[in-house]
Order: C-alpha cells, then structure tokens, then sequence
C-alpha cells in the first residue's frame, strides 16, 4: 500500500449497490430485489488495471455498468477524479461521459448493424466535439490505425467483420474521446484464443500509449493475471478479496479464492491437481443471500460465526483486502 | 497490413443512401413494382389532359357499352367514359391512399416508439391503443363525419375538404397495428448492448431513437406502409360507399367499384378495370416496399 498512496486514486467506489426489484402479482407490486450488487467498494489508481473476477452471475458487469452509472444505482457512492458521481441525474452526467468509457462482452450486440465504422466510431465525437465532417474523418482513421484496422473499411457494416475486428472497432469507439477510465467488460469472452491474445496485447498497448485505467471484468483467471495489477474477487453482489496480482496469486487468502483459483486448468498433465478445493452445491440466489457471510453455504471452512455475522471488508495485510472471519482477529481467539 | 500502404488513399464516407439506391436497384421485382407505380402516378397526373373526355359527361345513348375505340374501358349505365372515370378516381384514390397511409405510419410509428422507449409511457399509450381497436370503427366513422363534414366543407371548399375528412378518419383509425409491431421491436431493441453502448457515450434520447432505434424497426415499419396503402384505398371505397366520403358524382376508384357491382352480370369489365388498378398498385407498393426493406438491411445489402 506504501507505494501506492503515491499514486492518484482514479476511482473510488464505497458501498455500491444495484439492486434490481422484482414486481409480481395481478397488482405488480414489489416483492422483492435481486441484490446484483450488495455493497461493493473498491479504489482504482490512476494507470493501473485493475481485474474483477468472479463466477458467472456474481454481479460483475452490473459492477462495471453501475460505476459507469448506466443504471440508477441503489445506494452508495462512486467518485471519479474526486467528483461524486452516485447521484448525478444522467442529463448532466452526459458531460461527463467523455472522462469514461466502456468496451462490451459481445462486439456483435455492441454495435449498431445498420451503421457504418465511421458512423459508429465518429458517434461519440458527433455527441461530444463541435468537428467538421473532414476533422472527424480525420480521427476516425486516426482511430482505426491506433487499433490496427485497415482505414479503408471504414464504408463497411459491423457484419462485415470477424469477431477480433468488431472488437476493435468498439475499442476505436470507447477510445474516441480521450477517456481517462475504461470499463472493459468481458471483452475477450467472446472470441476465440487466438484472438483474446490480440485484443488483451492491444488493450496493453493503448493503455501504455494513452495511460489509460482500466476496470478489466473477466472470468478468465489466467487472462487476468497477463493483464491486471490488482485483482478483486466477487462472489454473490460482494468482493470476497481485493490483492494486488502477484500476492493474489501465489497467496490467495479468501477460501472463495483458493478455490477459484485451484478450479484454473493444469496445462501440464505430470502436476499433481489432487489438492484442489471442490465446492459444494450452487451459488445461492442474489434475491435471498444467506444470513452472515455469503459464502458460508459452500465455504470448505466455515464457522459458526459465518452463519451469524457478515464478516467485514477489512485490510489485513498492507494492500489486501479480505472479507472473511478466519482474518478477523476476534474470531480468530476462539 | 500491407494494402495499408497500397491503397493511401481512402474513400469518403458513401452516402448511405447510395448503397440504398444501389441495393435497390438489384431488386427485380422492386424496380417492375416502381416503374409500374410511376407509371400509374403519371397516368393519373397527366392522363386526363390526354384523355380529354369529362368523366362525368353524359351520354345516354351510350350506356352500357363494352370496350371500343371511343370508350376503350367502356361506358356505365349513364354512358360515361370509363376509362376517363378510372383516370380521375385514380387520382383520387392514390391521393388518400399514400396520405392516409403516412398519418397512419406516423402516428403509430410515434406511439409505438415512444411507448416501447419510454416506460412510464407503455401503459397509458398501449390501452390507448387498445381503445382504439376495441372502437367499432363505423359508428365512429358516422359520428365524425356527420360531427366535422359541413365545418371543413364549409372552411376548405367541398372537394378538399371531404379529402381531409376521409384522409384523418383512415389514418386515426388504422395506425394501431403499427403501433403494436414497433412497440414490440423497440423493447427488444432497447436492451440490446448498442443502445447501452449509446448511453454509455452520453446519446440523449432523442438522438438515441433517431439514430439507433428507428433505422432498426424500419422492416415492420416498411411492411406496415404497404399493407396500409391497399387498406386505405379499400376503406375509402367502404366509406364512399355507404355514402359518407365523396359526392357520389366524383369518382373514385373503391366509388366505381362499388357503383359497378350491379352490374357486374351485366358488363363484368365494368368491375374488373377499378378493380385491376387497386390490385396491380397494391401489388407494385408491397414490391417497392419488399425492395426497400432489404435496401435498408445493410446485412442483406450485396447479397
């Protein structure tokens, strides 16, 4: 952490939550909220990439969409650069929009089929920047070398493309503005291997080149480890674990990640994958968690005090943050 | 990332219409429909100064007759020229057909949109439009004409003003199919990750329908607009024939089909010549609209 408070805090993000209610009956009324994301807090440094991982359905990409406040989110606050974002109405935070950027899971969806790469690219600058017709040209072409797509498709229809080269026209898209901060979500999922290697090697580049920051949503382990200096760790709407990479990796803390990260494939079949940490049953539903902490109904090591208590996000070595009993002191004596 | 270097020159932005028309002209079938549709349009326009003959000129001792030189269409139970009725009814028929049908696609296109986009709209404007279609649609047509023909007639002259009569009444009661298409196509729409990636870059809206949503819905929109074309035609002739639309000394064609049902046994040919320009114009609109969906779908476009 020493050498991190040097660095400028991009993102601060406290008790996020995005809760989705649920209307049933003849009368519609509210029954309910699926918790996609129960309080979640995180900081992003200036430059750096940070992972987020977890399962699927954990509430990752409503994570990275809330921070970027395409949803009205529940309850508590993200700061951009030190301006409070939480509660901006979404009219005025158009103004803002340029500083934050987002690259989505799938680069068909992503893009408008009856548009072209210029038109899709240049949007942002027709909604942002008072260009003429030849400076936005300009641009747009300065866009697609940065991402290495040939300028002379810039006439064509996203169907037109494999799936890596749609990819990089949403990246041209969410770099036209010069944005600060990028949300990256899920944008290797996607595509094939030989591919995911390309668009990650880009992303680095860019982000190298334009000092980007990146929020890098994945549910792929060893991707994450190539990219991020930080990882986070959901698990049901909360972060189980936030450590930088390298500590996370060799070290794993929380028993949600040990078992996540001993679920990674072993590429050479001679090492033994024997002690590896199976979990029991399903991920209960973000509509009802489980009294205490989340994990307690599959957790391999769990507490009486699991059951009770939510165990609290605490530092508890410099840089890494556990949410868990077994780091919690006070339990820890008994 | 050689040809990088090959081809430094790069080509302007193509106007997408371009590729429109481009696309549009590899359709067969859409550019037979188009010509034949100009071809009735002008006919319709220029026709009667060709064919001088009054439409309602009569000449008793000419009744009934089948196609001659003189009357190529024939002649009605009054002796009036056919074709020459044909002429000037076409005009008329067009005109109501292509106006109704444009109130119709806006006001459901608007509805639709704005009831799938915005959803504290959906509701009210959906059980508006099913009101709408719960309406029993002739009364309702008795109830207005009988309420607004004289105070139009009176302000736009009788001719026009019955025009807009016949043209509001078409429109307002039929543009809630449409309504319900768009509406169904915008939701889906809504929650595709390009209308997330639009608001993500900060697209109000109102650019945000424009720009991403209405080119999108341009197929059902397309389809609508033709069907509603022949509908519109077929329901003036409905209306002019229980005698609420025009005059019945102006002709039009659903009017000449209707007056020639008596004598269909008669001179079947009487039937069959309103009949074939309903038909062949319908016919040549659902191809310009076929052609013109797929110009739109740049997915199709260059297949």
């Amino acid at each position: 952490m020493l050498d991190d408070t040097a660095k400028n805090k991009l993102i601060e993000v406290h008790d996020l939550k995005m809760h989705f209610p649920i209307y049933a009956g003849i009368f519609r009324s509210h029954v309910g909220d699926v918790k996609a994301v129960d309080g979640v807090s995180f900081d992003i440094f200036e430059g750096e990439t940070l992972g987020l991982v977890g399962e699927s359905g954990c509430g990752k990409s409503t994570c990275g969409r809330a921070v970027l406040r395409l949803y009205d989110i529940t309850g508590g606050s993200v700061k951009i650069n030190g301006q409070e974002i939480g509660e901006t109405p979404q009219n005025e935070l158009r103004k803002m929009r340029p500083a934050m950027q987002m690259v989505f899971q799938d680069p068909q969806a992503s893009l408008n089929p009856r548009m072209t790469v210029e038109g899709i690219i240049g949007e942002p600058l027709d909604e942002h920047t008072k260009l003429n017709r030849k400076e936005k040209l300009a641009k747009v072409h300065e866009l697609m070398d940065a991402v290495g797509l040939n300028r002379t498709f810039s006439n064509r229809y996203p169907h037109e493309f494999s799936g890596g080269q749609r990819q990089r026209i949403g990246i041209a898209r969410a770099l036209a503005l010069n944005p600060k901060f990028i949300v990256c979500d899920e944008p290797i999922a996607a595509l094939d291997v030989s591919i995911q290697a390309q668009v990650v090697n880009l992303l680095e580049d860019l982000q190298e080149r334009f000092g980007l920051t990146y929020l890098f949503i994945s549910h792929d382990l060893s991707m994450v480890r190539h990219i991020a200096d930080r990882v986070a760790v959901m698990y049901l709407g909360k972060i189980a674990e936030v450590a930088p990479r390298d500590a996370l990796y060799a070290d794993p803390l929380h028993p949600y990640t040990k078992a996540l990260l001993s679920a990674v494939p072993e590429p050479d079949p001679d090492l033994t994958t024997e002690d590896r940490v199976i979990l029991q049953g399903d991920v209960p539903s973000p509509t009802n968690p489980p009294k205490g902490c989340n994990f307690c109904t599959r957790c391999p090591s769990v507490m009486e005090i699991c059951r009770q208590s939510d165990p609290e996000f605490r530092e508890v070595l410099p840089g890494r943050f556990v949410a868990c009993h077994h780091f919690n002191e006070n339990t820890n004596a008994t | 990332m050689t040809d990088t270097a090959t081809t430094t020159k790069t080509e302007a932005p193509r106007s997408q219409w371009a590729d429109v028309w481009d696309q549009f002209r590899t359709h067969r079938g859409a550019m037979i429909g188009a010509a034949f549709f100009v071809f009735i349009c002008l006919l319709v326009t220029f026709g009667p100064m060709l064919w001088t003959l009054e439409p309602n000129y009569i000449d008793i001792r000419a009744k009934n007759q089948g196609p001659s030189m003189a009357h190529p269409f024939g002649t009605d139970q009054l002796g009036r020229d056919t074709f020459a009725q044909v002429l000037a009814g076409g005009r008329v028929s067009l005109l109501v057909g292509v106006t109704a049908m444009l109130l119709a696609l806006f006001l459901g296109t608007l509805v639709g949109v704005v009831a799938g986009y915005f959803k504290r709209l959906d509701s009210p404007l959906m059980r508006l439009t099913d009101l709408f279609l719960a309406l029993p649609i002739l009364p309702l047509l008795l109830v207005i004409i009988m309420l607004f023909r004289d105070t139009l007639r009176a302000a736009f002259g009788p001719e026009t003003g019955i025009f807009i009569l016949v043209v509001s009444v078409i429109g307002i009661t039929s543009w809630m199919h449409t309504a319900r298409i768009v509406r169904g196509d915008v939701l889906s729409l809504k929650e595709q990750e390009f209308v997330l990636a639009a608001r993500s870059i900060g697209t109000p809206s109102r650019r945000m329908i424009l720009r991403h949503i209405l080119p999108n819905v341009m197929s059902p929109i397309m389809v609508s607009a033709t069907l509603g074309i022949a509908t519109a035609i077929i329901t003036e002739s409905a209306i002019s024939f229980l005698g609420l639309g025009f005059p019945s000394d102006f002709p039009t064609w659903g009017r000449l089909l209707s007056d020639s049902t008596n004598f269909m046994t008669l001179n079947p040919e009487r039937v069959i010549w309103p009949g074939l320009a309903i038909s062949l114009t319908v016919l040549s609109v659902n191809y310009i609209g076929d052609g013109l969906r797929d110009a739109l779908d740049p997915r199709i476009r260059g297949r």
